[in-house]
């Protein structure tokens, strides 16, 4: 037995030296590898050690995923044949497969099999061997991968391999990244050279991001005196990068809010401005776009599935009608015979938003719908420091679409000239031939379609449910409140503003608090401008 | 010339309104307390708590009413006022617990305990003793009238706008309540009472004793709003709710009148809050709910706005009507309560009183068309002048 270790122990050395001086050996037969492999089950932790410097040696890519499997402990052995085999948990193709030619071994059973026992001592040898054979692979991206991990583990064991796969390292872009990692390593090794510490510290500050300011925290205690000032210097730089990039990053969440908010509360806005009316079922139109939304992707998943990246596309000028509609049939059917009561309006209202909620939740239940992102919405983006989810980009665009639509429609169309004249003066605009009904009527057909626009988009951020639009509501109102009515910049300035403070009182204060500061500064804020930001002027409010 | 306006408010209809409180004051008790069980006339055990409920709620629409019927400002957040002077009972009642709670600390209420405070925090002392508590009720809410309502007549934000700015209000308590480290027992509130004024809170006759309680502070008020809206200032109130900047024009600080109203409305809300807590054994933030807001006013416009008896009858109509949907389909309550919106603002903008005051009018000038020609006097007599709605 010692005999067959030590000569093991020696080939391992042998292969070891091969192996730098050949880093990519040519793929050997079968016939060769599979005795190798099946030699990682006999014996003690010290012949398996031998046994994978031999494998290692071979630089043969299917020895990979072996190292890979045992690494994680699910490399298995027939007691019988003594054959080292994958299972279905190990990620063989079949039951039970041939780790080398990845053929099904029908013969044999899963009771037969007995695991490749594992300990620490053997797994940083796995990991090493692993880091060596993908390091110096022939692919590319393979070598990438490596360098990543091991500037993510930094394990100083690596070093040497590491050093010797630099040298070797043709791609300008990888040998970065291992230069990078060796520096990360250098940071963990208190008594390497000064030099190599100076060298090490400006290359993992040029890393950046949080990563790179734990390493270098943890290094400021360990490393030699002399260095110290050095690395100090690199955390203070990286902390006012990640300041600023902070900073960047809670005025992206707040835009981001603020255009949801806009979203919810231009159509608000815009029936404010012209009716003098507070809808209160306001949120329950964004709840009927969501579940508009909800209902359409339900259809495409039933019957075309293939369609569901449209899914949105097909929603929204749903939503938009089926609201708009509803809004105009309230206008028609309730609002216009409480013509010039506006507190009366709002209870109205209320009731209509209460009759929703509840049918809505007759229909759908009460419980919480999950509506689906489609792929060019979901996952993430980096620009920079900031992690930026395409959904939230793609609402932030599409907000401002619905913005410059609206501006469009307001200035350039005969609807939004007639809205713009009902809103500065209703009884002159009545006496100049204006029908005032129908514009009331339209208006509030238009207010209603933009908060199932809304809806839309808010399905794509969070859950539905019956009181989705009960959550946006007041926030909504607020902005009406801060940005004035009869002018849409007023809503946008408002919307942003409050979405930009609520986010950057947030980290100090907590979400809850951060609200209850927001609505305490708009209730001051109207003392000095009770009509908004962008108040309407002239004789026309009193009138 | 306090008696004069006692004299002065003491109309026919007030009078009656008081008459019958006070006789339900005395009945109920006596019904519950006296009578055998199982006595056709005797009212159940959980009836009395049930009713007293009724009674601070019909309080609470009273005294919106006094700021929407009379003055024309439609607060969405009297709930506020209500619960703040809930909590400032629920806090007399929580140091009456003592060591009966089930960390049996003597001075600190179970939920500090848990959440390992050490000392009762300021705002919490002298709530043990009863009185300091009573004030708390009747200053704490009239503090945040008073400055809110300052604030916001000050700076003439009304009609709409005002109702938001109430409604965001009582939503920014709702947040604040909810937090643990508010100190007011955050999400759970406070409940677990056991003694008020050493008698126990389950007992039928505490129980008795504050149904009578909640029935004599509602004649209280309905003294006092009656007292207010039938003397001068009463008139000027009515007069900003139909023209406010006439009003002004005229020479009266409108912004004062309003304040008045505001914070006298908000004290009597404040009492119906410290009256209900006790009765239902529980104050929790859902009470700064916006949503329990709008349903008070929709209480007051069922009831007929402008009115003293109207929001009286509206607050026990309606609740009474929950109570009974609640139970029966529950499924149905909200749309009940929508439509009862909707349908009482498009044809009953005066609510039952209104519909009670046409149908006499419809009658008596039918009688008098039967007579003969009327004379113009009496058509003015018997059509009420619409009340112009606050804008």
């Amino acid at each position: 037995m010692n005999a067959i270790t030590l000569l093991r122990t020696i080939a391992l050395l042998l292969a070891l030296t091969l192996g730098f001086a050949a880093p990519a050996l040519a793929q050997i037969a079968d016939a060769e590898l599979s005795p190798l492999v099946d030699a990682l089950a006999p014996g003690n932790f010290k012949d398996r050690e031998a046994a994978i410097g031999i494998l290692a040696a071979t630089g043969d890519p299917r020895v990979v995923p072996v190292l890979e499997i045992l690494l994680e402990g699910e490399l298995y052995v027939d007691e019988a044949s003594g054959k080292v085999v994958f299972t279905a948990a190990s990620g063989g193709k079949g039951t039970i497969s041939d780790p080398v030619t990845g053929a099904e071994l029908q013969s044999l059973t899963e009771d037969g099999l007995d695991k490749v026992k594992v300990n620490n001592g053997l797994r940083r040898v796995l990991r090493t061997a692993i880091g060596q054979m993908t390091l110096l692979s022939e692919d590319p991206d393979t070598r990438l991968f490596a360098a990543q991990s091991i500037l993510r583990d930094a394990d100083p064991a690596q070093l040497e391999l590491l050093d010797s796969a630099i040298s070797a390292e043709t791609d300008a872009n990888i040998q970065r990244v291992m230069q990078q990692a060796r520096a990360a390593i250098i940071l963990k090794t208190p008594d390497a050279a000064i030099e190599d510490w100076q060298a090490a510290i400006p290359v993992v500050q040029a890393i950046g991001g949080r990563d790179a300011l734990n390493t270098l925290t943890t290094a400021l205690n360990t490393a030699p005196d002399t260095v110290k000032p050095l690395i100090q210097t690199a955390i203070d730089g990286l902390a006012r990068d990640r300041a600023v990039w902070d900073v960047a990053q809670n005025i992206w969440f707040g835009i981001s809010l603020g255009s949801v908010l806009l979203l919810a509360a231009i159509g608000l806005a815009i029936t404010f401005g012209v009716m003098g009316v507070i809808n209160m079922a306001h949120g329950e139109m964004v709840m009927l776009g969501a579940y508009t939304t909800f209902v359409v992707q339900e259809i495409i998943r039933q019957n075309f599935p293939g369609l569901f990246d449209w899914s949105l596309a097909i929603a929204l000028p749903l939503a938009f009608l089926v609201t708009g509609l509803i809004g105009i049939a309230i206008e028609r059917g309730i609002i216009r015979f409480l013509y010039g009561r506006p507190l009366e309006t709002l209870l109205a209202t209320w009731g209509i938003s209460l009759i929703i909620q509840q049918a809505v939740q007759r229909i759908f239940s009460a419980n919480i719908r999950e509506v689906g992102n489609p792929t060019w919405m979901s996952g993430s983006f980096e620009l920079g420091g900031l992690a930026i989810t395409w959904n939230r980009f793609y609402i932030v665009i599409f907000a401002m679409l619905v913005f410059v639509a609206l501006l469009l429609v307001l200035k350039y169309t005969a609807i939004g000239l007639h809205m713009r004249a009902v809103t500065q003066n209703r009884r002159m605009a009545s006496a100049m031939g204006i029908r005032t009904p129908l514009v009331d009527a339209l208006t509030f057909g238009l207010g209603s379609g933009i908060a199932g626009l809304a809806g839309v988009a808010l399905s794509q951020i969070g859950n539905v449910s019956p009181n989705l639009g009960q959550g946006y509501i007041i926030d909504s109102f607020m902005v009406v409140v801060f940005g004035g009515v009869g002018n849409l910049w007023g809503t946008l300035v408002g919307a942003l503003t409050l979405g930009i403070a609520n986010k950057f009182i947030e980290p100090y204060a907590g979400a809850v608090l951060g609200k209850i500061i927001i609505l305490v500064l708009i209730i001051l804020f109207i003392q000095r401008r009770p009509r908004g930001l962008f108040a309407p002027k002239g004789r026309s409010i009193e009138a | 010339m306090i008696t004069q306006a006692l004299f002065r408010a003491l109309d026919r209809k007030a009078i009656w309104i008081v008459a019958i409180l006070l006789a339900v004051a005395i009945l109920v008790p006596m019904s519950n307390l006296l009578l055998p069980d199982g006595h056709p006339l005797r009212l159940p055990n959980y009836a009395v708590p049930l009713f007293g409920k009724y009674l601070t709620f019909a309080m609470l629409a009273l005294a919106l009413d006094l700021v929407w019927g009379y003055c024309g400002i439609l607060s969405l957040g009297h709930g506020a006022f209500f619960a703040i002077g809930g909590y400032a009972m629920g806090m007399y009642l929580m140091r009456q617990i003592g060591t009966r709670g089930v960390y049996a600390n003597p001075i600190l209420p179970d939920f500090m305990v848990f959440l390992n405070w050490k000392e009762l925090p300021w705002y919490w002392m002298g709530m043990d003793n009863f009185w300091f508590a009573m004030l708390m009720v009747v200053v704490v809410p009239g503090l945040l009238a008073f400055v809110f309502g300052f604030l916001a007549f000050r700076s003439r934000v009304t009609g709409v706008y005002l109702s938001i700015i109430t409604q965001a209000m009582t939503y920014a308590l709702l947040l604040a309540f909810f937090r643990n480290d508010m100190g007011f027992g955050g999400n759970n509130g406070l409940t677990d009472f056991k003694d008020i004024l050493g008698q126990p809170v389950q007992a039928g006759s505490t129980r008795a004793a504050l149904f009578a309680a909640s029935a004599i502070a509602l004649a209280l008020a309905v003294l006092a709003c009656s007292m207010i809206v039938n003397s001068k200032l009463g008139k000027v109130m009515v007069a900003v709710r139909d023209a406010e900047s006439r009003t002004r024009f005229l020479g009266y600080r409108v912004e004062y009148v309003k304040l008045f109203a505001f914070v006298v409305s908000a004290i009597i809300a404040g009492i119906a809050g410290a009256l209900y807590v006790p009765q239902v054994g529980i104050i929790n933030p859902s009470e700064f709910d916006p949503a329990n807001s709008i349903e008070v006013v929709i209480w007051t416009a069922v009831g007929g706005r402008g009115t003293i008896i109207g929001p009286i009858i509206g607050g026990i109509l309606v609740n009474v009507g929950k109570s009974y949907f609640t139970g029966a389909f529950p499924e149905y309550w909200l749309f009940a309560l929508g439509a009862l919106f909707v349908v009482t603002t498009l044809f009953l903008p005066k609510g039952i009183v209104g519909l009670i005051g046409q149908y006499r009018a419809a009658t008596t000038k039918r009688e008098q068309h039967d007579r003969g020609a009327p004379t113009p006097q009496q058509v003015e007599a018997g059509t009420d002048p619409q009340p112009k709605p606050a804008e």
